[in-house]
């Protein structure tokens, strides 16, 4: 029997793999598909709520965050594309126009 | 009677016409049109008003017309402490002595203006317009101030005749010595109109009115100032000086001759109609004030006479034509002063009259002359014009006479009962007046035998008209018709004016006497009588103190036939004495003129020769416009000068002072700005910037660090929430 403990425990580790991605990857693209993993971790706890108190608004939220994710990840390859196109990188560590 | 407003504005019109559009616009002919149209139109006006006041009884003529007012009530504190209303209006007066005298103006006025369009063909067309703007403005102010009712409207013409003579006199401006004495005329009227304007404010502060009705009844009232000087010695003294500037007395006579700078039409209107006629006639306008002054009358007196002699002894010598009438101008006006000095108001007034005709007609003619000489002046040149131009000969010979006093023209009449009434107050003035009679007709004729007769010594001209084109001159001519034809009116205008006032002894009615007689008296106008009714009301106690003065003092009978007059009246016969004596003057002078200068012209220089000592003083008149130059005149650019040597140390000192403090304070605060304020805004800037160094360490610009510190955050409140709660 699965039970909601089983789906929180993936999620929280699949949330632990998108935050170690962030945290260590370099590549912009990379860093993007872990902030996605972080985000799909958080649905699936949504959606076992949801499940567990027999309530349809975890979906719905659920519903609004994959809405969420696409327009990010549109938004956040438009930047990096226009990033890669003035500077032919793709490496965070070279983003930092904004610091002193 | 109620259009007497429209008679000045009439010209003032023109002025306005030719002025402003005329300059640029017009040609000559429109030009003269339309400043002799609206001559003629006031001529009329003039006309139709005196006949309407001719129909009115003697006792109610005088009519005032308020056509606005000006300055509506200013409280003002008077001298007997209590406050009077300031209250002028637009006051025309149309009484028997102003009366006569808008015929004069504008009927003298009229003929020179038609006179001008014949002189001044020769002038460009701007000019022309311009000269007319001028003319019609002068005739506008002297009508005003004829007119006006009180004394504020007369000053209006009074300063206005003042500001014309300079345009006029200056008329040819690009000539210096016309500038000059068009400058002199106005700077000499000034000085004249501080007395007038000093007056005003006395009669003011007075009387609290400057209605001349008014004015005069309340004069009226108080008592003749026969031993004390008062009030009214002053005030007509005060008067008596702006009268002496505006009709050229001692000491103020000097701009007169000056004034033939200007073209001649000029001259003879400010001789014989306008200007120099204001100050007489002010003065009687004011006769009731004057009445009530004998000291002032004294000096009117005295003035008029020394006025009259001394420019008929400048006018012995003089060669230039127009400087001679001059004189003789100068000298007429003494003589009414010397009327008014008497008391005889209506003499003076009549002799205005008169001289107004032959002084015209003679400056006319001079005029014609020197359009025949082409501009000469000099009498020296002249001679022998008998011949070429019998019209001007023959009217300027009228003229002459008349002012020679021969009967029965009419300088005749009025300047025998000048004579005549001096004689009575007088005798050694009355003397010193036969002797200038003499005078007068002596270079007059000096001046006829110079110009007509003898022989020509004039410079030769060409013979017939092949040589030249335009404006070449082929000697002396008549002139036109537009010219001679005034002549010939103010011709007769000079042989017969004389009737009106033929008097008792030759068994005539003396009529401009008692036609003027009301104008000189203190008396209530209608309205007023009603309020005077209670007791020691106005007309009364006038009617009383004027019939006293003229009784109890000699020096100042009335101007009416009663009174003083009666009181020394002479025989019939000594009156026909006194007037065969001054026919005799006149023949006399005319005759020795005669004897000298046509018959044997080398007994004058004989005689310049032998009295070189006085022939050089009188040439050079007197030296009295030397003697002003090195005293008044050095006087005041002496004192101009120390008054701007005080302008550039005081005045140009403290302004530079406080332009220097200004530059000082400027650049001080200069300083606090920049090390100060600008000071204080770095620090705060340095301040900050020194304090970030510190906070921008944690801008490491790496993303990956900003997350891991959110993270961190994250946990640490997570398990802050978690353990605390």
């Amino acid at each position: 029997m699965i039970t909601t403990t089983h789906y929180l425990v993936l999620s929280a580790a699949l949330f632990t793999l998108g935050v170690v991605g962030v945290m260590t990857r370099r590549n912009v693209i990379i860093v993007l598909m872990s902030i996605e993993l972080m985000l799909n971790a958080v649905n699936i706890n949504l959606v076992a709520f949801s499940h567990q108190l027999h309530s349809a608004v975890g979906q719905v939220f659920a519903v609004f965050i994959v809405v969420i994710a696409a327009a990010e990840a549109a938004v956040g390859l438009g930047i990096i594309l226009a990033f890669y196109r003035n500077k032919e990188t793709v490496n965070i560590d070279e983003m930092n126009l904004l610091r002193w | 009677m109620d259009l007497i407003w429209l008679i000045p504005l009439l010209p003032g019109l023109g002025a306005l016409v030719n002025g402003v559009v005329g300059i640029r616009a017009f040609s000559k002919r429109t030009a003269g049109l339309v400043a002799n149209a609206t001559m003629a139109a006031a001529l009329l006006l003039s006309l139709y008003a005196f006949w309407q006041l001719l129909g009115l009884p003697a006792e109610g003529r005088e009519h005032t017309v308020r056509v606005a007012p000006w300055i509506s009530s200013i409280p003002l504190a008077l001298s007997n402490g209590t406050v009077g209303s300031f209250s002028i209006p637009w006051g025309f007066r149309l009484d028997p002595l102003s009366g006569m005298m808008i015929l004069v103006v504008t009927g003298i006025g009229f003929l020179i203006h038609v006179y001008s369009v014949g002189y001044m063909h020769g002038e460009p067309r701007g000019a022309y317009a311009r000269y007319f703007a001028y003319l019609n403005l002068f005739v506008f102010f002297m009508l005003m101030l004829v007119l006006g009712d009180n004394f504020l409207v007369m000053f209006v013409g009074w300063e206005g005749v003042g500001l014309c003579s300079y345009l006029l006199i200056g008329y040819w401006y690009q000539k210096k010595s016309a500038s000059d004495a068009g400058k002199k005329a106005f700077i000499v009227n000034r000085i004249g109109d501080w007395g007038f304007i000093v007056g005003m404010f006395l009669i003011f502060s007075t009387f609290g009115t400057l209605d001349f009705r008014a004015v005069a009844n309340a004069a009226g009232a108080m008592p003749v100032e026969s031993a004390a000087f008062g009030t009214l010695s002053l005030v007509t003294l005060l008067l008596f000086v702006g009268a002496t500037g505006k009709s050229a007395q001692i000491p103020l006579y000097v701009w007169l001759p000056d004034a033939m700078e200007g073209p001649t039409p000029v001259s003879a209107l400010i001789h014989a109609a306008t200007m120099v006629t204001a100050g007489v006639y002010m003065v009687g306008r004011n006769a009731v004030l004057f009445s009530h002054a004998p000291m002032t009358m004294e000096v009117v007196a005295v003035v008029g006479v020394a006025t009259a002699f001394v420019a008929a002894t400048i006018g012995l010598v003089q060669n230039d034509i127009k400087r001679v009438l001059a004189y003789s101008t100068v000298s007429q006006l003494g003589f009414m002063f010397l009327a008014m000095g008497v008391g005889a108001y209506a003499a003076g007034a009549f002799h205005l009259m008169t001289h107004a005709f032959f002084k015209a007609l003679l400056f006319l003619c001079s005029g014609s002359v020197i359009h025949a000489m082409a501009g000469q002046q000099d009498m020296r040149e002249m001679g022998s014009l008998k011949k070429y131009m019998p019209v001007t000969y023959v009217t300027m010979l009228v003229g002459t006479l008349a002012i020679a006093g021969i009967p029965p023209l009419s300088g005749f009449f009025s300047k025998d009962e000048i004579l005549y009434r001096t004689f009575l107050e007088n005798k050694v003035i009355w003397g010193v007046a036969v002797v200038t009679a003499l005078m007068t007709a002596f270079y007059m004729y000096r001046l006829m035998s110079m110009t007509f007769f003898g022989n020509y010594r004039g410079p030769a001209w060409e013979h017939g008209g092949g040589h030249g084109g335009h404006g070449a001159w082929h000697g002396p001519h008549e002139s036109p018709r537009s010219m001679t034809v005034p002549l010939q009116i103010l011709a007769i205008g000079a042989a017969i004016a004389g009737f009106v006032g033929i008097p008792a002894a030759l068994g005539g009615g003396n009529a401009i006497e008692h036609f003027l007689a009301p104008s000189f008296e203190a008396r209530a106008t209608l309205s007023e009588a009603a309020h005077a009714a209670e007791p020691g009301g106005a007309p009364a106690t006038a009617g009383a103190s004027l019939a006293a003065a003229a009784g109890e003092h000699a020096v100042t009978p009335s101007s009416s036939d009663e009174g003083g007059h009666a009181a020394e009246h002479i025989s019939w016969a000594g009156e026909m004495g006194l007037m065969g004596l001054s026919v005799l003057v006149g023949i006399v002078g005319i005759l020795t003129a005669y004897r000298i200068y046509v018959r044997a012209p080398e007994i004058a220089e004989r005689l310049a020769r032998r009295w070189s000592g006085a022939h050089r003083v009188l040439s050079n008149k007197y030296y009295v416009d030397e003697f002003y130059g090195a005293t008044v005149v050095s006087g005041t650019i002496a004192g101009a000068n120390q008054l701007w040597t005080v302008d550039r140390v005081i005045v140009d000192g403290a302004v530079n002072g406080s332009g220097w403090l200004t530059v000082f304070s400027a650049w001080f605060s200069h300083l606090v700005d920049k090390y100060i304020v600008d000071g204080l805004v770095n620090l705060v800037g340095a301040v900050l910037e020194e304090s970030s160094f510190l906070f921008r360490r944690f801008q490491s610009g790496l993303i990956q660090n900003y997350a891991l510190v959110m993270l961190f955050g994250v946990f640490t409140f997570v398990s802050v929430y978690l353990l605390v709660r």
